[in-house]
């Protein structure tokens, strides 16, 4: 099986968020950036899908060449190459558009992506991928077992879930309980430095969004404090002052 | 132009994060002095589609048959597009739900349009500009998008807009769309739902517990809180890697993104990856035994006390308030 995995390069989720220009640009001062935790699912149980010589994981990444630090992750982790198309990831329809334009011309017999960026939280690139391609997507998935000709996925759905066959090629969008995130060993990490990056250079395309500025949430007022032996009062300011019950 | 909405329903009926959608597009038509329409699709009654009207949809078209019982997303991305052709609409919207998150971007390439899901706000329009408030860095931020496509897709996260009666009526339609058949290839072969329990993702109320519980035995007295309050059952990441809970209800910046009007967290520290994922909850109850949790530092009410001795008599507390209500 031939395993196409989509990652990005976010900031770490512990990172403060800032903005510098009159919050026109995120602030990347002293951020550390990191595979996508949701990608790094999808890389995960790509890898448990083809363990065993039983197919291979080409990781797929739309970035600048600082995110090479990142791509060597996926390939300490596991994954057997990995591709670099050479530009700023604009946005989703960007990015979409170059990974399917490089997985028409290289066969996959699925896509993977994480549910969601925990940068920007769009969910489109599988999607779209599915959409360029002509073929099945589906978002967010809990489980992926692969079979000869079909795979068996699990989609969450509100207050449930979804059991779906979908033949191959498909693109699925994992989320937890898909797979448990790998941690590179040493001999992952020496031989990820040796594995193949290939670098593409994009598709002249044009963009349909922009992010133009951002906002932080407003500070939120002191709290107030209820004892705890005063529980009737914490009921009775929900209902009175917050009115939420 | 105009505009037109998705109304996903749920077995058959709309909830209220659709209401939400529909007064949202109907904002959006009247900003652009245009109409609305609504597109349903499955097996929902002629009374619950003219419901649209009421928030301002005035024609919904509706699309059943066999094969459209369940929801396909490749058949009902289609559908959608055709159905935005045929009315001439330019901005789509749909609810950030599971769903519409899987057909926000199809329709995106169908119809070679922006995309702004997430979206929270209704969109700024002046000099020729289109711009969405979105959610970014996982709640700890917004991202103000500008679409400069012709058409718009807009998926709208649950709570984040009120439902506007408008008192209309509509008129449904049955409409024919044509679909193909690898539009299908992805088949259902069981949905299973917990109809007993509130969706996490729309839900007005989250009761969510954290390590502070100390194992998953603990749970009964968070989903009895919850049951009174109407709420949805929610959890920390350390609790769902654990696996005292399922990874569903798992809340924060790698799980699921809440904007309930009341958050309660109850024995959880509050770690910046948890925060993000619930900071636009509009009221937030903390219960921590530690006064340091930095939760306390974003609740709007908090109390200093053990779970154990606190929740059951906030079980207490709200059944006399909903005796006395």
């Amino acid at each position: 099986m031939k395993i196409l995995v989509c990652i990005s390069n976010v900031p770490d989720t512990t990172t403060k968020i800032t903005f510098t220009d009159n919050n026109t640009q995120f602030n990347t001062n002293g951020v550390q950036f990191i595979l996508n935790p949701y990608d790094e699912i999808a890389l995960s149980r790509a890898i448990e899908l083809t363990d065993g010589g039983k197919g291979t994981v080409t990781v797929i990444n739309v970035g600048e060449v600082s995110t090479e630090a990142t791509i060597r992750k996926a390939l300490a982790i596991g994954a057997t190459d990995a591709v670099r198309i050479n530009a700023k990831p604009h946005d989703a329809w960007y990015v979409a558009y170059q990974v399917a334009q490089y997985a028409k011309t290289n066969a996959f017999d699925l896509i993977l992506t994480g549910r969601e960026s925990i940068d920007y939280n769009g969910s489109k690139v599988a999607g779209m991928l599915g959409e360029l391609l002509d073929i099945p997507s589906v978002s967010i998935i809990k489980k992926l077992d692969a079979g000869d000709n079909e795979a068996t996925v699990e989609r969450e759905i509100e207050g449930g879930k979804e059991i779906l066959t979908i033949p191959y090629p498909f693109v699925a969008g994992t989320a937890e309980g898909v797979a448990e995130p790998r941690i590179p060993n040493m001999r992952g990490i020496m031989s990820a430095r040796t594995k193949p990056l290939v670098v593409v250079e994009p598709v002249d395309i044009k963009t349909f969004s922009e992010i133009i500025s951002y906002e932080t949430p407003a500070p939120r007022g002191q709290v107030t404090l209820v004892a705890a032996d005063d529980v009737a009062k914490l009921v009775n300011l929900l209902h009175t002052e917050a009115r939420v019950i | 132009m105009s505009v037109l909405i998705y109304a996903e329903n749920a077995g058959g009926t709309f909830k209220k994060s659709i209401f939400e959608a529909v007064s949202y597009a109907k904002a959006i038509a009247d900003q652009n002095n245009t109409t609305l329409t609504a597109i349903s699709i499955g097996q929902v009654s002629a009374a619950e589609l003219a419901s649209l009207g009421k928030y301002g949809a005035q024609k919904v078209l509706n699309v059943s048959g066999d094969k459209l019982k369940n929801f396909v997303n490749q058949a009902y991305a289609s559908i959608i597009a055709e159905a935005a052709k045929k009315e001439g609409a330019d901005v789509v919207v749909l609810s950030n739900t599971f769903s519409g998150r899987g057909l926000a971007p199809r329709l995106g390439v169908k119809l070679e349009a922006g995309v702004a899901d997430g979206a929270v706000a209704l969109p700024e329009q002046s000099d020729g500009k289109f711009r969405v408030k979105k959610t970014a860095f996982s709640g700890k931020a917004f991202a103000i998008v500008e679409l400069n496509s012709a058409n718009k897709v807009i998926a709208l996260i649950p709570n984040s807009y009120k439902v506007v009666e408008t008192g209309g009526t509509a008129q449904v339609e049955d409409f024919a769309a044509a679909t193909k058949e690898s539009d299908f290839k992805a088949i259902i072969k069981e949905i299973v739902r917990a109809t007993d329990k509130v969706s996490l993702p729309d839900a007005e109320i989250v009761v969510s517990a954290g390590r502070g519980l100390k194992g998953p035995e603990n749970w009964g007295m968070i989903e009895e809180l919850a049951n009174l309050l109407g709420a949805a059952t929610a959890c920390s990441k350390p609790v769902s890697d654990a696996g005292w809970r399922p990874h569903s209800e798992h809340v924060g910046q790698t799980g699921i993104a809440v904007s309930p009007n009341l958050y309660i967290a109850i024995g959880i520290s509050g770690a910046i990856q948890h925060l993000a994922g619930i900071s636009s909850s509009k009221v937030i109850v903390v219960i921590n035994k530690d006064p340091e949790a930095p939760f306390f530092k974003v609740a709007d009410y908090g109390i200093v006390g053990d779970a154990f001795e606190v929740v059951p008599q906030l079980i207490a507390a709200v059944k006399e308030y909903k005796a006395s209500a």
